[in-house]
Order: structure tokens, then sequence, then C-alpha cells
């Protein structure tokens, strides 16, 4: 029954004014700050109608008739009965906006959904690839949505100040005629708390954890990869099982232990606690990779007389530097990002890491810009690390990394 | 003449290789065993141990000195001041002693009976000290002209005090009051309750994100790499800055989110997302599948580009139609993946703390376990109380992995 086209099409098309409405209201008024309501009954009532004009003219031929169902929509969607309503103080650019945008996404985006979907029976194939092709637009748009918005809330917050923020939280447009003002809480976070030395301490703690771990877990990979040793089996499992350890069990100990012998409070103790947390993750990534190097070669070192810490130096390494890209970006994220043990074991503001800072702020006497300023600074390098480098990153992240 | 023997037991060469084996896992080992391995002893120590937080400091002789009275003529009798206390309320100090070095040109008038004085030096025997003790010490002394020509007061050379006190973490006293404290009845079903929800949902949930998000990348078009890249956004950024990010968009006062809904005519009122009971457990469990789909995505994506398109072209062929290849084709490729993706992430988000410790610290009833460790430890300073909890999420732990162990073949290779 459903698999008519003259039901198939409206319901479609009803639903997915219903989609666009939500996503264009909500997308306006974050850009203007203005209310934008999108009306579900009307959205339903004027995406059927106009999936049908569509479906029914889809087709080399059908350029007029296109023309006019996106017209007829721009037109409903002036007036006060079509899929997105306004509040009375809009603009006029806004409105106008607002409605080619209806327009225009919708007949553009129905006729890729309804492509071969005519008024007539449609068989099975055709309906369900009209439904996928339907949940794959829908999918996008709220992907997108889900994943930017809050990173967008994050920046515009930041930019913004305490009276702007107050007057109207929707409001996320930018005054850009005020320059370098818009980057205050920046400025402020360098220059009065101290974010130029967190920022250096992260960098520091993290880069010396990358080195300190895979200086422990490229030999411990290598000899769970390769040689063969009395309880090799059991000792890769239990990897697994540490790194299933969670950390909050093993902070209070340590909290205890650092409190006592005064390691507490101090950068050192810190670049102690962080490889032990990564070694686990960094070996069992790097011993699955070893596995796959083929064994020939370094047989053939061996062979021609290198000792087998110099097989691995010369011919191990260098072979495996893909791996050791992704392992250390994983471990440089997992140290750059890490907030409980920071939490814990830091109180002195001079040797907090990023994160510890931005917790600090977390105040009700400092304004969230400047939280925000802070989240921003913390987020902006290890994504551009991340988006540098992602084919290294993405294979880290699947070689080992169901941890997080 | 003898058949050749394939050698018995380990040869030299084997031994070689085992010896090199250990030395190169020598200092994994020891690190892992002092800090996983010894924390993990110390936390079933202390579930026994009834220890606050202020235990952790050993109680000791707070000692303060001064000089009252006149000291500034021959002849003047001030009297040296020592201010002594048990730093601790709860815990006894023994063997109490303080020894000091008197300055030049002080003549001692009259001496305490437990103090001996040899040429300037004096010393102390106070004996042993009740919880919250306090003392003053009083010395009478004559000022001599060699005192004033010098200028150096008693305060100026420090006191120096031993005394031993039995800490809290180190001797024999053992209780079970930490795990019938925790297992009180009503308040530990509710964040057993919790986990489960959390752990249970928010696993489910970050999976079927996950495939959803794979099945719409599993096809190459331009910009399949941004969108990919821009889909791992929530699990790379660092979990404070987004927790932040969603604090402030959910904000009840001033949140965007709020604000677009109040305008949009979806509520009247503005909604206390990460404050009120049902909801704020809902809440950070979306904050889970929201943080953690990208994982799933990853995994699910890579497993379904290996798939041979061979089968969906024989399928297409046979008429199947786009559910029904899903269903019957893709379905059963996946699930492998699909369920080590669930065990190993259930376990993950079982031990997940740092998120709901942001949203909401634990409350509005969104307190697990994880969080009640760190809830009775340092919020309620009961640090016995809290390594209780963790030996319980231990325990669940252990059974989980013994159940994972035997479940995982190899063959997925994770």
């Amino acid at each position: 029954m459903i698999r008519k086209g003259y039901i198939t099409a409206p319901l479609l098309g009803a639903l997915w004014m219903v989609v666009l409405s939500v996503t264009i209201a909500v997308a306006l008024s974050f850009a203007t700050g203005d209310p934008f309501r999108p009306w579900i009954r009307g959205s339903l009532f004027w995406g059927a109608i106009a999936a049908i004009g569509a479906a029914e003219m889809a087709g080399p031929k059908s350029k007029g008739a296109q023309w006019g169902v996106l017209l007829a929509l721009i037109g409903v969607s002036l007036t006060d009965y079509g899929p997105i309503l306004r509040g009375a103080e809009t603009g006029m650019v806004a409105t106008v906006m607002c409605a080619v945008a209806v327009g225009v996404l919708f007949v553009w985006s129905i006729r890729q959904i309804l492509t071969d979907v005519h008024l007539g029976q449609l068989t099975r194939h055709e309906f369900e690839a009209a439904v996928i092709r339907f949940l794959t637009g829908f999918g996008y748009i709220f992907f997108t949505a889900i994943v930017l918005i809050p990173f967008y809330v994050m920046v515009m917050t930041s930019l913004k100040n305490q009276s702007e923020l107050m007057q109207n939280p929707l409001d996320f447009s930018i005054d850009l005629s005020k320059g370098t003002e818009l980057l205050r809480s920046y400025d402020e976070l360098f220059t009065q708390f101290n974010f130029g030395t967190y920022l250096m301490n992260s960098f520091f703690i993290s880069v010396l954890t990358v080195f300190i771990t895979l200086a422990f877990a490229i030999p411990g990979a290598y000899a769970v990869a390769r040689l063969r040793f009395r309880g090799q089996a059991a000792f890769s499992r239990s990897i697994l099982l540490i790194y299933m350890v969670p950390m909050i069990v093993l902070a209070l100990p340590i909290y205890i232990a650092f409190s006592m012998t005064g390691l507490r409070n101090s950068f050192w103790g810190i670049v102690m606690i962080y490889p032990v947390t990564t070694i686990p993750v960094a070996l069992y990534m790097l011993q699955g990779y070893f596995r796959g190097l083929p064994s020939e070669v370094e047989e053939a070192g061996l062979m021609d007389g290198l000792t087998r810490l110099a097989v691995i130096w010369k011919i191990t390494l260098p072979l495996s530097l893909p791996a050791l890209a992704s392992v250390s970006l994983y471990v440089f994220m997992i140290a750059w990002n890490e907030f409980l043990l920071a939490f814990m074991l830091l109180d002195d503001p001079s040797k907090f890491t990023l994160t510890r800072g931005i917790a600090s702020l977390n105040s009700s006497e400092i304004p969230r810009q400047h939280l925000m300023a802070g989240a921003v600074i913390a987020t902006v390098p290890i994504m551009a690390l991340f988006l540098g480098l992602e084919r290294f990153m993405t294979k880290g992240l699947t070689a080992g990394s169901v941890k997080g | 003449m003898a058949e050749p023997q394939p050698p018995a037991g380990t040869g030299p060469l084997a031994k070689r290789e085992a010896r090199l084996a250990w030395g190169l896992l020598f200092p994994t080992i020891t690190a892992v065993a002092l800090v996983v391995v010894l924390p993990l002893l110390a936390i079933f120590w202390i579930s026994f141990k009834p220890v606050e937080l202020g235990d952790l400091r050993a109680p000791e002789v707070v000692l303060r000195e001064d000089i009252r009275g006149d000291a500034e003529a021959v002849g003047d009798t001030p009297n040296i001041r020592y201010r002594l206390r048990n730093s601790s309320q709860e815990q006894p100090i023994t063997g109490v002693t303080i020894s000091d070095t008197l300055p030049e040109g002080l003549r001692v008038l009259e001496l305490d009976e437990r103090c001996t004085l040899s040429d300037r030096d004096l010393s102390c025997d106070l004996g042993d000290w009740e919880p919250g003790f306090r003392e003053t010490l009083n010395i009478p002394v004559e000022v001599e002209q060699a005192y004033l020509t010098n200028g150096l007061r008693p305060q100026d050379s420090p006191a120096t005090s031993t005394g031993t006190a039995s800490n809290v973490l180190t001797n024999s006293t053992f209780t079970l009051e930490n795990f019938a404290r925790i297992f009180n009845g009503e308040e530990f079903f509710e964040v057993l309750w919790v986990t489960l929800f959390y752990t249970v949902f928010g696993t489910i949930g970050a999976l079927l994100v996950g495939l959803f998000a794979a099945l719409l990348l599993n096809k190459s078009f331009k910009g399949q790499g941004i969108l990919r890249g821009l889909y791992l956004f929530p699990y790379v950024a660092p979990v404070i800055a987004v927790a932040f990010a969603w604090l402030i968009l959910f904000d009840p006062f001033s949140g965007s989110a709020n604000a677009l809904l109040i305008k949009m005519g979806v509520t009247e009122q503005s909604i206390n997302f990460f404050g009120e009971r049902p909801l704020a457990l809902i809440m950070v469990t979306v904050f889970e599948i929201w943080r953690y789909f990208p994982l799933s995505f990853l995994f699910i994506l890579a497993r379904m580009q290996s798939i041979d398109s061979d089968m969906y072209e024989a399928a297409d062929m046979d008429g199947a139609s786009p559910f029904q290849q899903f269903w019957y084709l893709s379905v059963p490729q996946l699930l492998g993946i699909l369920s080590v993706l669930f065990l190993l992430r259930f376990i993950w988000t079982f031990n997940k703390f740092d998120d709901i410790f942001l949203l909401t610290g634990g409350n509005a009833g969104t307190r697990t376990l994880t969080v009640n460790v760190y809830e009775q430890a340092f919020a309620v300073s009961n640090i016995g109380a809290g390594a209780a909890v963790a030996v319980v999420i231990f325990g669940c732990l252990l059974a989980f992995s013994i159940f994972f162990l035997k479940y995982i073949s190899r063959e997925e290779g994770l």
C-alpha cells in the first residue's frame, strides 16, 4: 500500500520538509539570533504537496514545472502560513533568505530523493532506494549538526562578552567591526590566567609521555610479538586486562602514595604516571603491527650477523614508522586530553596542565567566555594535529583505541 | 648408529631468546607492577581500613616558640615560651621530645622537671600525648649582657621535636564498616541501577549511531574524507572542553538550547537538562553516545570496506532489495565486530568517570559506581569507603573480563 507512488512521494516529501524546516530554523536562529520557528503541520502539508509536484514532473522535460514549485514554495514561505514562522521583529532580509533557503533546498534535495519515483505502483527496489536516500540525507544533516553545534557554540561564546551573552543567548552573530576586541578572552587568559604556561606544561608533558611510552613499549611489544618464551600467551592476555582497569580505581592509591612521598603537585610526578597509563595501549597496538611484519627480513638480518637488538633498531623500527607515528599521535592525544589525574594530583596553579587549567576556570566568578576560550585553546592544537595527520590517526584509532 | 633425535627440553638458543624476551619486557613489567598491581593491592588493603582524608597527614607535634616579657636590660626576667600541640584530633603521639639551643646570655632560673639542660642545649621528654593535646612550657630566664650584645632571640634557633604516631594506613586496625556503609540499602542499588542504565544504553546507543554513520559514509564521494574527519571530532577533542561546551549549550538560565526551545514554542519554561532527576541521567547517556559514536563508526566502517562488493552485485542480480541486502548480507558480516565492540565498549563505559563528573558531578541521580569512588573518598572525605567502592568495581570488572576472554575469538584481532 505504502509502495504506491502517490503515497510514497508525499509521505517522504512531508517528512523531508519537517527535517529541512527544523534544520533551517535552527541554523538561522543560531546565525541571526532571531526566532525562527518550524511549523510542523504546515511543513507536513506543504512538503507533501510540493513533493507530488516535483515527483510527477521529475525528469528532463520538467524544468518549467520545477521552477513553478520552487517559486510557489518561496511565495508560501514569505507568508505567515509557510513551513517556517518568524517572530514579529525579524527583518526583511532574513525573511527572504529563509524563504529562498526553504524553496531552493527543498526542490533540489527532494528531486534527488525521489529520483525514479513516479506516481504509479513502485517496485520494492524503487521504494526502498527512495527511503534510503531520504535516510541518507537526514543522516548527513543530523550528524553534521550534532557534531558542529557544540563546537560552534564553544567558539562563538568565547568571542562574546558577558552582557551580549545574557541579552540573547541565541545570538551567535559576531560583530566584526570590533576587531581584536573579539579576542579579549584569549588575551586575558594568556596574560592574567597563565595559559601560556599551561600550554607549555601540557605540551612538554605530552611529548615526554610519548617518548617514555615508546621507550618502554617498543621492546616489550617486540618481545611479545616475536620472541618465544614461557608465559607469552598469558602475558599478551594480561596486557588486555590491564588495559581495562579503570583509572579511578588506581587514582586513589596513587593520590595517597603521591601525597605521602611529596610527588603530588609536581611536574615529574605527572610525567611518571602518564606513560604508565599509556604503555599497555601502545604495547598492544605495536605488537599487532610487529606481528604483521614479515619475519623473513629480520631472519635475514640475523643470518648476516646482526644481534637481535640491532635487528630491532635497523630493520624492525624503520619498517614500522607508520605504526610508530600512529601510536605516538594516539598517546599524545591521551596525554593531552587527560583530566582525572591532573585534576587530582595538581593543586599549584603554576604547574597546571591545560585541562587542569580549564577546570580551574569553572567557577561562578569567572565569566564563561573565558571558560570557552580555554576550551578552544585546548581543542585547537589536538584538532590541527588530527586533521593534519588524519591518515595515521584513523589507523591508530582503529588499531587499539577501543579505550577512552 | 643412534637415530638423530630432536633436542629434548629447551636448548641454549631457546634459553637465550627467552632471556632476551624477559630482558626486553622487564622495564614494562616493573612500571606496570608499580603503578597498576601495587595500587590494586593497596586498594584492597585500604578498603578494610577506617581511613579519612585527614588521616593521610600523619599526626605531628606543632611547636611555636617565643619570648614573653621585657628583655631589654640586664637583669630582666622574661619567659621563654614553647606552645605545643598534637596536630591530630584522633591519633595519639607517643614519646614526644623537643630540643632547642638557647641563645647566649640567658641564664635559666628554673627548669621544668621533664627537661634537662647541658650547657645551652635544652632537651625535654614530654611523654605520650592524647589526641588534641595542648601544652605550654614556660622557662623563666634572666637576661645577661651577652644576650643584649649578640641580639640573637630564642626563636632564631629553631626547636626540633620528635614523636611517633601510629599511621592508620599501616597499623593493624581493620574494619568492615566501609563495605557496610557502601552496601547500605537503597543508595547502593540506585548507584548500581544508574551505572547499568548508563552503561547499557550508552554502549548500545553509541553502537547504533556509529552503525548509521558508517552506513552513510560507506561509499566514495567527494568530501567523504572531510566528513569522516569531522565525525571524529567529538572523540578527539578533550573531554573537558566538550563537556563544558555542552553545559553552556544546555544551561537552564542562559543556554542557547533553552532559548531555542522557548522561542520555537516547544517548552514554556526553561528546562534544567543536567539538574532534573530522570533527565540528567538521559542527558549524560546522550553525551556518552555523542562522544563515543565516532569510535564504533570508525571500526564498523573499516570492517564494511573490507566486505567484498561482488556479493552485493550477486544479490542485486538475484533481486534482493537494499534493505534485504543490508539485513541478510551486511549484518551477518558485521556481527563479529559489533559484538567485540559491544563487549569492549561495555567495559569502558562502565569504567567511565570524567564525563559524568564534569557534567553533573554525580548529582541529580547520575551517580555511577566510578563517580561514587570520588564522592566517597573526596567529597565525604572517607578514603576507606571510596576504596571499598573501587573494590566492588574491580570485582565487576574481573567478572566481565573472564566472560570477555572466554567469548572473544582471537580472529577479530582485538
